[in-house]
């Protein structure tokens, strides 16, 4: 059926923008299926995350009690000290920084230099596994302090419900992220983008282009962090 | 590219950009599984969102059936209130959402564009497989509710808190709210995964000379359908993960201080407007999601079927889009007695009016393409001009609703009932048969049986009429929507009932009439008219395929060259009255076909 295997493929030259959406085939020209459908998925999480937020942001006006501390609530004891916002600060530098290894491994990929690239993801999946294990951290933590998500010693209840979902919800995000960083690490190093290897359900052949749509993935998730930390910890 | 290929059609030059769309590797199918059950085929997955969700839609169906018959005739089908809410809910939240979303955006979408684009499937087939099975999943969580103690919810469709979730609403403190929130939530994931497909599909998989402007109205109404409910299902995701965290562990998101049975529930400091404007900045999106479809499809039947060029098509396009994006800021027009501030109900007064504009383009539009067209009375063409006399109608009691001062006496009523019936079930609805007659013959190479069809036409049509024009006065004569029960006494109660006895009876029969349907697909199916190739001479890329039925890959050899609009009908000049869209500029050189 697929007669035209060895068509010739052209990427066409970058054109103004009404051009190339009113030619035909593309719409983005030269934009891989994937990288597109990912773009698009994430505006339409981006609206998950959002309203999520909004509502946080309602609930805090509409409960009655008072809203905790954020600075007494998320500080840790350091000897004598107490230090407010050390872990978030610790964990959301390490999110960023996966974000830099990440964009790196990228670069490596479109090199095809697979070591470098294969290294690189798996410091992104390291990263991504101790922010969520920092994480699983400050739950322990808080749990343990007695905060539910009904209920807790520091003022409205709200804080406690809307701290653990949106903190699990973001935390599940990165999560599967994690997961996928360390299936893709093994494809790198197998060397599957180099050799074109059918994947395993999808038989499609695959391609370094995946390392990129993996980091749009992995830097949305850290971009929606910068909004929670800063909506959360720091108002 | 294909910006010089404009003129070349003046010029009766047949020149072919160049490919920028690799050729896609299909899986193709090696068993029984693969090719009838875990298919990666769309216009297989099409058909499978298809029957599951008329199956799930035949409950809806006929819990329509049972609360007529308590609304009309109390006591001959012994049911409690709760149940009667029950059945209020489950139709409501069926027939929007698992009928008529999955039918539209996965069941026609899947199936048609594929083929009108030019593509030999979905950009990734395999995602597509498993769209079905996670929606198919969600019908199932929806369908075990009413086998769990307490049966499933009777909230009503728009499961508003705080009565959603105390103890006094069926299912509220049981498994069924629950149950019904999961299975939104599943449908919200299987659906992304659809339609982030379709939207790819459509914007970098078109086939070489398909520009978006040469595209059917059909794929412009379900791909911008499908953009609106990627942006607007998140809401529905969230205030259902909201929920059921205020049902499984007691947080207090929606749900204010309390009292229920004169005991102080835990809740404390909710809020449940938060509730209603997250479903309703999914619920109003959602109406359009349903109508932009049937808009677009209707608009491709009525330039086949009336033989001639859809009129205004670019304006046809922008209304469309402009629609979408209205819809997003309308969403509080649901809410005007829901104690807001009334400069709130200013705002989206204003806005949901401006609506009716570009929705009065596209009606002016429908009719200008019938106006002095060669129109043909077949089923399909039928069903179209039944829904643009429905779609004035339902809109024009829109235009009622949407002013505040009117609405806040009218809220809640049958007249309320009446309108989005009209508007956003009936019109669709009338758009989705019209539409399985139109495609049935490439769906399976036969056509349905034309006596049937015409009796299933007229009684659907007229029918749903006697069920809704009444309602209307109804409404205006203060009965209100989802009281279980009127009460004989009074002059005034006495012709409610007599009305509600009509409006009960019709809807038996037109019910009814729809198992003839059924029953004229299966039989025609196997022993209809044959139709052959193309047996409407309609001119989009659908019917162009080599084999009819189309195979997996749909196009054979070589994938379609696109050198024109979907609507060259009735071309001055040319041999016969439709000049398809891979016809190429010197095969027709006498015709005088304009620029498209």
């Amino acid at each position: 059926m697929e007669s035209n295997q060895n068509v010739e493929v052209i990427v066409p030259e970058k054109q103004s923008f009404s051009k190339e959406w009113a030619s035909d085939q593309k719409a983005f020209k030269g934009v891989p299926w994937g990288k597109a459908m990912m773009w698009i998925f994430l505006v339409s999480d981006t609206f998950v995350f959002s309203i999520f937020l909004i509502s946080y942001m309602t609930v805090r006006f509409s409960t009655k009690a008072d809203w905790p501390n954020a600075s007494e609530v998320f500080g840790l004891h350091v000897g004598d000290y107490n230090v407010p916002l050390l872990l978030i600060a610790i964990m959301t530098f390490i999110l960023i920084t996966s974000s830099g290894t990440m964009a790196l491994a990228v670069k490596y990929g479109y090199e095809k230099n697979r070591k470098m690239c294969g290294y690189l993801m798996l410091a992104t999946a390291v990263f991504g596994a101790s922010f969520v294990g920092m994480q699983a951290f400050e739950w322990t933590k808080l749990i343990s302090e007695g905060v539910r998500p009904w209920d807790n010693p520091f003022g409205a209840p709200q804080f406690g419900a809307i701290f653990f979902m949106i903190t699990g919800f973001h935390g599940t995000h990165v999560t599967i992220g994690v997961i996928f960083l360390f299936i893709m690490t093994r494809k790198v190093f197998r060397g599957d983008f180099d050799t074109g290897r059918r994947g395993f359900f999808t038989s499609q052949k695959s391609n370094y282009e995946a390392i990129e749509i993996m980091g749009l993935y992995w830097h949305f998730v850290d971009l929606v962090w910068v909004f929670i930390f800063a909506f959360f910890y720091l108002w | 590219m294909a910006a010089d290929s404009y003129d070349d059609v003046a010029k009766n030059k047949d020149s072919i950009p160049s490919l920028e769309v690799p050729p896609q590797d299909l899986y193709h199918a090696k068993s029984w599984w693969t090719k009838y059950i875990f298919c990666q085929d769309a216009k297989v997955i099409g058909i499978q969102y298809a029957l599951t969700a008329v199956a799930i839609g035949m409950v809806g169906l006929v819990s329509s059936w049972l609360m007529r018959m308590q609304i009309a005739f109390p006591g001959v089908i012994p049911m409690e209130a709760g149940a009667y809410y029950q059945l209020v809910t489950m139709h409501g939240m069926i027939m929007v959402v698992y009928l008529l979303t999955a039918l539209f955006l996965g069941g026609f979408g899947n199936f048609l564009i594929p083929l009108m684009v030019g593509a030999r499937d979905m950009v990734f087939p395999y995602v597509n497989m498993v769209s079905f099975w996670v929606f198919f999943l969600a019908v199932i969580i929806l369908a075990a509710s009413y086998f769990v103690p307490g049966g499933p919810t009777g909230a009503g469709w728009t499961l508003y808190p705080p009565q959603a979730i105390t103890s006094g609403t069926p299912g509220g403190d049981g498994l069924g709210i629950v149950l019904m929130l999961v299975s939104l939530a599943v449908f919200v994931i299987g659906f992304t995964m659809g339609g982030l497909n379709y939207v790819i599909t459509i914007l970098q998989a078109r086939t070489r000379g398909m520009t978006l402007m040469r595209l059917p109205l059909t794929v412009w109404g379900i791909f911008t359908a499908t953009v609106l409910a990627l942006f607007a299902f998140p809401a529905l995701f969230v205030a259902g993960i909201m929920m059921t965290l205020d049902n499984m562990l007691g947080t207090s998101f929606f749900m204010p201080a309390i009292v229920e049975f004169g005991e102080r529930l835990t809740y404390d400091g909710g809020s449940p407007i938060l509730f209603q404007h997250l479903f309703w900045f999914f619920g109003h999106p959602e109406v359009y999601i349903v109508a932009l479809p049937a808009f677009g499809i209707v608009s491709d039947l009525i330039s086949v079927h009336a033989r001639k060029n859809i009129f205004g098509y670019r304006m046809m396009v922008w209304a469309i889009v402009v629609i979408g994006a209205l819809s997003f800021i309308v969403w509080a027009h649901h809410m005007y007695v829901a104690g807001m501030n009334p400069w709130f109900g200013f705002f989206f007064a204003t806005t949901t009016l401006i609506i009716a504009v570009p929705t009065a383009i596209k009606v002016y539009n429908w009719v200008l393409t019938l106006w002095r067209g060669n129109i043909k009375l077949t089923i399909p063409m039928l069903f179209a001009i039944a829904f643009i006399i429905t779609f004035v109608n339902g809109g024009l009691t829109g235009l009622f609703l949407g002013n505040v001062a009117v609405d806040v006496p009218l809220s809640d009523t049958y007249f309320v009932v009446a309108h989005f019936h009209m508007v956003m079930g009936i019109a669709p609805v009338l758009v989705i048969l019209g539409s399985i007659y139109h495609w049935f013959p490439l769906i399976t190479g036969r056509f349905l049986n034309e006596r049937l069809g015409r009796i299933h036409f007229w009684v659907t049509f007229i029918g749903s009429y006697s069920i809704y024009f009444p309602m209307h006065y109804l409404g205006f004569m203060g009965v209100t929507r989802r009281y279980f029960e009127v009460f004989e006494g009074d002059n005034f109660t006495y012709s409610i009932i007599g009305i509600n006895q009509f409006i009960t009876v019709a809807a038996l029969i037109t019910g009814a009439v729809q198992f003839l349907f059924f029953y004229n697909i299966i039989v025609s199916s196997k022993f209809g008219k044959k139709a052959g190739k193309n047996p409407w001479k309609a001119c989009s890329l659908e019917w162009q395929t080599p084999d009819v039925p189309p195979t997996h890959g749909n196009f054979g050899k070589e994938l379609p060259v696109v050198y024109r609009w979907a609507y060259d009908y009735s071309v001055p000049g040319a041999d016969k009255d439709y000049i398809t869209q891979d016809t190429p500029p010197s095969a027709v050189a006498n015709a005088k076909a304009e620029q498209t």
